[in-house]
């Protein structure tokens, strides 16, 4: 590494400084880098306004918020709306919902990307390969208001070309609004995350596939293993960091059902099961003005969200992997 | 972080490529073959049927080719003021965001670049934090709202103007970034505003295409923003008309409100769903390639 020229300042200036109130030189800092600390302030303030701002706000969930009372002047309720969310009808259908979602993402969606990257990895026709891949990770681009039109498009009952399958397999005649059924709605979700999700997801395993040491299989074929041993013995302890990593991440986002797509994928008939906590918030506090109870609400989602993160972080170096902090 | 690379894999290889194993490399290519039939296929049927006419569309259970080409669908589209407002907001929307957002990210990502920085280390865990947690919907509806940005356009920009997963990629790379020239730069009396702008940013011409492609798909994808923000039909982005025209709830809705409103022939919904798509496919394989290029340079030592 080259020696900065312009920024000598010893090294434990950053650590010591704040303790050593007015000896170290903080003016003098501001006016050495004063070109860079006023690089900073846009940004600074984005982050203050439009994320640290609302992290304030969810005090609210702790108040009768009235707008014309403001964030100060609003009466504390304590854990009234916490309460009231515990205890109130809405809850045990949310939760299950979302869970179940959850779940559903866990078994099927999150092991696709990894299947399809062992089977990629397995191609030998690297045009094939190339091919295949640079299709499957379109869908990727794609908005969920496109993925939500063409699943009408496809399934609409009058037109849609799938429907039309199912009718022609099943014999049937009856004209079914998939997007309307509540037992739709689920499968419907599920294949619409693997046709969007699964070819991207590839990518962070196929970067950990490439990164495997050829001499690692070499001395496994020495010691007369087959394929299939190989990617047992091989190709799988060589991607368990990257499958450790994508689980905690992803185990913060288990409440997390992905707003756009469900809210596409409502319609009045399947409320009941397609409701969960985050379109749940837009329906309280948006369109039913409850904003402090749906603040209670989002706010219940998101301190889960940061247990769950940290929680399997601990888990998975409790269990001897690496972890993600 | 995802990075695409062209992923030249070590491979586990058959010695005696015996028969189990010629039959599962033939399963192999036709399932993964298969796959990527069924990403592309539903694209292509959507675009073959914005080019039908109306008995095909209805009578023909799937097609790639339309019988008889007809262009009506999309004339109808260009002729509603609702579409072109729609389609010339978006674009508007997306080309100012993107700026914007580039100004922002690489402008904060320079600064917090530089290790010797006093109180960088503090800003970061501040970024960082708020990828863990936010305030989350309502609050931050609350603050857009105080800010009188709402049925706004800004509304669309600012909440998203940076995404902190870009900001860090973007910082590391800078960090990558041979300091060198830099230097020369401020021997020569620069200011670091000055070193940024005419000698860091030059440098980094792949990386601010690869963000701006990323930046730009975000802003013309987003439905959320819209939703949350704006209320008023004549400030409606493309995702939204999209979404008005492709659903049941929705367009009934909007006959309600509109009594002149005539519910789409289905050709129209294809012909949107093609024009909104369009975009994101036209600039797909440049977003391949400088992805591969831009973000892998982040991590490449000097």
């Amino acid at each position: 590494m080259a020696t900065d020229l312009a920024p000598p300042p010893p090294k434990a200036a950053t650590e010591t400084k704040k303790r050593k109130a007015g000896k170290v030189p903080l003016r003098a800092a501001l006016r050495r880098y004063r070109w860079l600390y006023l690089m900073l302030v846009p940004g600074v303030a984005y982050f203050v306004l439009f994320k640290y701002l609302p992290m304030y706000g969810v005090t609210i969930a702790f108040q009768d918020f009235l707008p014309f009372l403001g964030y100060s002047g609003s009466p504390w309720v304590g854990f009234k709306h916490f309460e009231d969310l515990f205890s109130g009808p809405d809850f045990g259908r949310l939760m299950f919902n979302t869970l179940f979602l959850a779940l559903l993402h866990v078994v099927i969606v999150f092991p696709a990307p990894i299947i399809v990257a062992l089977m990629l990895n397995e191609l030998r026709v690297s045009l094939v390969k190339r091919s295949v891949q640079s299709l499957i990770y379109i869908p990727h681009f794609l908005s969920w208001t496109i993925v939500a039109s063409l699943t009408y498009l496809l399934f609409a009952a009058d037109f849609g070309v799938i429907s039309g399958w199912i009718r022609d397999v099943l014999g049937d005649t009856a004209r079914v609004d998939y997007m309307a059924q509540e037992e739709w709605f689920r499968p419907l979700i599920i294949l619409q995350q693997l046709w969007k999700q699964t070819g991207w997801g590839t990518i962070i395993y196929l970067a950990a596939l490439a990164g495997v040491d050829p001499n690692l299989y070499e001395a496994a074929r020495m010691d007369g293993a087959g394929r299939f041993r190989q990617l047992w013995h091989v190709t799988l302890p060589a991607i368990r960091p990257t499958v450790v990593v994508m689980a905690i991440l992803a185990s913060g986002n288990l409440l997390d059902s992905g707003f756009e797509q469900i809210w596409l994928m409502t319609t009045s008939l399947n409320r009941s099961v397609a409701d969960v906590f985050d379109t749940y918030v837009y329906y309280a506090g948006i369109t039913q003005g409850a904003i402090s109870y749906s603040t209670a609400v989002g706010l219940f989602k998101g301190v889960a969200g940061v247990i769950l993160i940290f929680g399997s972080n601990w888990l998975a170096k409790r269990l001897g992997q690496r972890g993600l902090f | 972080m995802p990075t695409m690379t062209e992923t030249k894999a070590t491979q586990p290889v058959d010695n005696n490529s015996s028969l189990s194993g010629r039959v599962f490399d033939t399963l192999n290519v036709v399932v993964l073959v298969g796959m990527a039939l069924i990403t592309v296929l539903p694209l292509l049927y959507v675009l073959a049927g914005s080019f039908a006419g109306e008995a095909e569309i209805s009578s023909r259970p799937f097609f790639l080719w339309p019988e008889k080409f007809v262009t009506e669908s999309y004339a109808y589209i260009f002729a509603t003021d609702t579409f072109v407002r729609a389609l010339l907001t978006t674009v508007v929307v997306t080309a100012v965001g993107t700026v914007v957002q580039l100004l922002l990210t690489f402008t904060m990502a320079y600064p917090l670049a530089k290790r010797y920085l006093p109180g960088r280390a503090l800003v970061l865990n501040l970024v960082i934090f708020t990828m863990v947690f936010s305030g989350g919907m309502i609050p931050t509806y609350l603050v857009v709202r105080d800010l009188g940005l709402l049925d706004s356009y800004w509304a669309l920009i600012l909440p998203l103007a940076i995404n902190p997963f870009y900001l860090i990629i973007v910082k590391s790379f800078f960090q990558e970034l041979p300091q060198a020239l830099e230097e020369a730069a401020r021997i020569d009396g620069c200011n670091e505003m000055g070193v940024f702008f005419k000698i860091v940013l030059p440098l980094s011409k792949p990386v601010i295409a690869t963000f701006s492609l990323f930046y730009a798909v975000a802003i013309w994808n987003d439905y959320m923003s819209p939703l949350l923000y704006i209320s008023d039909p004549d400030k409606w982005t493309l995702q939204v008309l999209v979404r008005q025209l492709t659903s049941t709830d929705a367009a009934t809705a909007l006959s309600q409100m509109d009594r002149t409103w005539v519910p789409p022939e289905q050709g129209l919904k294809f012909a949107v769903v093609v024009i909104a798509t369009l975009p994101i496919l036209f600039f797909y394989p440049f977003l391949q390639k400088h992805f591969a290029k831009g973000v892998l340079i982040g991590s490449v030592k000097e």
